[in-house]
């Protein structure tokens, strides 16, 4: 299958399609010219190393979007074994756009919880582009209580441009749905550890990520609002979303520093897309990590800690202090 | 005519045509009938049109006093100024914002809270105030909003809290949309206490508000034709690519597809309120105490 590129990837791509094109006459001619070919690997490396040390926010923002990312599902079968997806909000309907089920990690069992985007046209649509509606939400809340029940640890994946703006979601109570899992997460009487492996837009994506752990992979972003959406409103244009990405901080370096994140999973050089195998298995890594901490403390520990770190959130300046 | 028109004189009782011109200070039109009404009457009556009973928007320090006992009232919560942490820039600073906005209100920023009673039933009230920055929140906001279920835990007495905002403020960045992580942890622990929270959604309510405190009351109400919604009007007719039904999210809409409790009239909120915390913290029945200016009125269309 031929690599999607963004534009700023096309030097990359250009010289991976000369590299192919040697190997290609190496193979039908039988010319040994494979010092060229390591010379001009080696060449393509310190390209992308170049390029990908100095993206902008805005091509982060892309990064994140990347049409072959690695998505909710693709971790879950490298990550998890056993996986046994759990459909439905036992009300109202099956949204595709958020997945959720047991399965077990490292042999643990667990639950688990993420958005969901398609890669086909088709599966685009049926998922709805990763953006949930109540249902989603309510179904996500289901799966919450059921790990509570079972005293299952939940991990969740974010990656949505955002709950769906529609007539029908209003109808419903997008708001409502959203509310009641902030709300849920909050007490949530189990560890919650949540990655953001894309995309982590506003209270679509915040509907998923209350927890006592939140990790960023280095091309993810995470913002109140889209980039498009920002530069809508506050500069009257959508072309301003490169503006927008910059002052909104929404990578994982500016948000660690303002302790809105806890750890950055770096990727493999180029994205994730480019070896979802490692990528995958650091996130397992990390996961187990992470719940081995989370489970040496005593349940009222970690409901109170996880308490003190959501009154914690904010900045401002205090005259009784 | 309802019982209210009947509590109005008959010298604001006017008709509108939308064509007069209104001379400054004195008079106000309504934002939805024209009527033209004369502006200490209307502010008697909670900004709400005699004529046509629209509501019009209210500033919340107006609100606060129509709606809290005279005694006690002690705001809490204060002393704090919101930050521009990201050095945040679109046309203006943040900062400049910020500036103009608190100097323009006189506020430290977009929530006011006060703990007081309502006939007699002690609670405290968190009012958004729209004028700052569309009642937009932030850091200030989110802490002042804890603080203030702090104080309701501390004192084991129920929180309201007046929504009228568009949303997270995009300005603090990724910082305002934790504070709906915030807030809802707040509700969340008066919850576990048994402590009631009651949500009155006004006009507007959008966005993140909407998306965590606002929907979260043990009872919500909304003033009559709010706008209440996840995604503002705009941005969903942009998505879905076609005009939007003849009253969508607005209170009436929400009643009807089961999104809040009741639509209360702003001059019976406070009784109505008064009523449903009483029954929801077992206290005796209060009794209905209308504001001193409106018994007037009440009396004066009596002997009519």
């Amino acid at each position: 299958m031929a690599m999607h590129f963004l534009d700023f990837e096309q030097p990359i791509a250009e010289m991976e399609a000369r590299i192919e094109e040697l190997r290609l006459q190496v193979s039908e001619q039988g010319v040994n010219i494979s010092d060229e070919v390591d010379k001009l690997n080696k060449k393509c490396v310190s390209l992308t190393e170049s390029i990908f040390s100095k993206l902008t926010p805005a091509q982060i923002s892309q990064m994140a979007r990347h049409p072959e990312r690695p998505y909710t599902l693709d971790y879950i079968e490298k990550i998890f074994t056993d996986f046994q997806e759990l459909h439905g909000d036992r009300a109202f309907a099956d949204d595709a756009a958020i997945v959720g089920g047991l399965a077990r990690l490292d042999g643990r069992p667990v639950m688990i919880i993420g958005h969901q985007k398609g890669r086909t046209t088709q599966e685009k649509v049926a998922r709805n582009f990763g953006m949930p509606k109540p249902e989603g939400y309510r179904k996500a809340k289901r799966l919450m209580e059921q790990a509570e029940r079972f005293n299952l640890p939940l991990i969740t994946f974010i990656d949505t441009p955002g709950a769906y703006p529609g007539i029908d979601a209003e109808e419903r109570g997008q708001s409502a749905a959203i509310a009641e899992n902030l709300y849920l997460l909050a007490g949530l009487k189990v560890p919650v550890i949540c990655v953001v492996i894309g995309e982590g837009g506003s209270g679509g994506a915040l509907a998923i990520a209350v927890g006592d752990h939140v990790a960023m992979l280095q091309y993810g972003t995470y913002s109140v609002i889209s980039p498009e959406g920002c530069a809508a409103i506050l500069w009257g244009s959508n072309d301003k979303a490169d503006l927008a990405a910059q002052a909104m901080a929404i990578t994982a370096p500016r948000l660690l520093e303002l302790g809105l994140v806890d750890h950055q999973l770096e990727e493999p050089l180029g994205g994730a897309h480019r070896n979802p195998a490692q990528i995958a298995a650091d996130i397992k890594t990390h996961l187990i990590t992470v719940l081995g901490e989370l489970e040496q403390l005593p349940l009222d520990d970690l409901l109170e800690r996880r308490a003190e770190r959501l009154a914690g959130y904010g900045v401002f300046n205090d005259a009784a202090v | 005519m309802n019982w209210l028109s009947r509590l109005i004189p008959n010298s604001i009782r006017v008709q509108g045509d939308g064509k007069k011109s209104i001379p400054e200070g004195l008079w106000d039109k309504c934002d939805e009938c024209g009527a033209v009404l004369y502006r200490a009457e209307l502010e008697r009556n909670q900004q709400v049109c005699p004529k046509c009973d629209f509501h019009m928007r209210i500033p919340a320090r107006s609100r606060l006093d129509g709606f809290l006992d005279q005694q006690p009232r002690e705001e809490i919560a204060v002393g704090l100024e919101p930050v521009d942490v990201l050095k945040f820039k679109d046309s203006k600073r943040y900062k400049e914002r910020i500036a103009r906005a608190s100097k323009a209100s006189g506020e430290e920023d977009a929530l006011i809270v006060m703990r007081g009673a309502v006939e007699g039933v002690d609670l405290v009230v968190a009012v958004f105030n729209f004028a700052y920055m569309g009642g937009s929140m932030g850091s200030v906001v989110g802490e002042k909003f804890h603080r203030a279920a702090q104080r309701s835990l501390e004192e084991r007495i129920p929180l309201v809290c007046f929504s009228a905002s568009g949303g997270a403020r995009m300005q603090e960045g990724l910082l305002s949309l934790m504070q709906m992580a915030k807030v809802s942890a707040a509700i969340a622990r008066l919850g576990d206490q048994g402590i009631p929270f009651i949500s009155v959604l006004t006009h507007p309510t959008t966005g993140g508000v909407s998306a965590s405190l606002a929907m979260l009351g043990d009872i919500n109400l909304a003033e009559p034709k709010a706008l209440i919604g996840f995604a503002g009007p705009r941005v969903i007719a942009q998505t879905v690519g076609e005009s939007l039904p003849e009253g969508f999210q607005r209170s009436e809409f929400l009643l009807e597809h089961g999104a809040i409790d009741q639509i209360v009239d702003r001059r019976e909120m406070r009784h109505r309120v008064a009523t449903l915390l009483a029954l929801l913290t077992r206290q005796q029945a209060p009794e209905a105490s209308i504001e001193p200016e409106l018994i007037t009125s009440d009396e004066t269309s009596e002997t009519d």
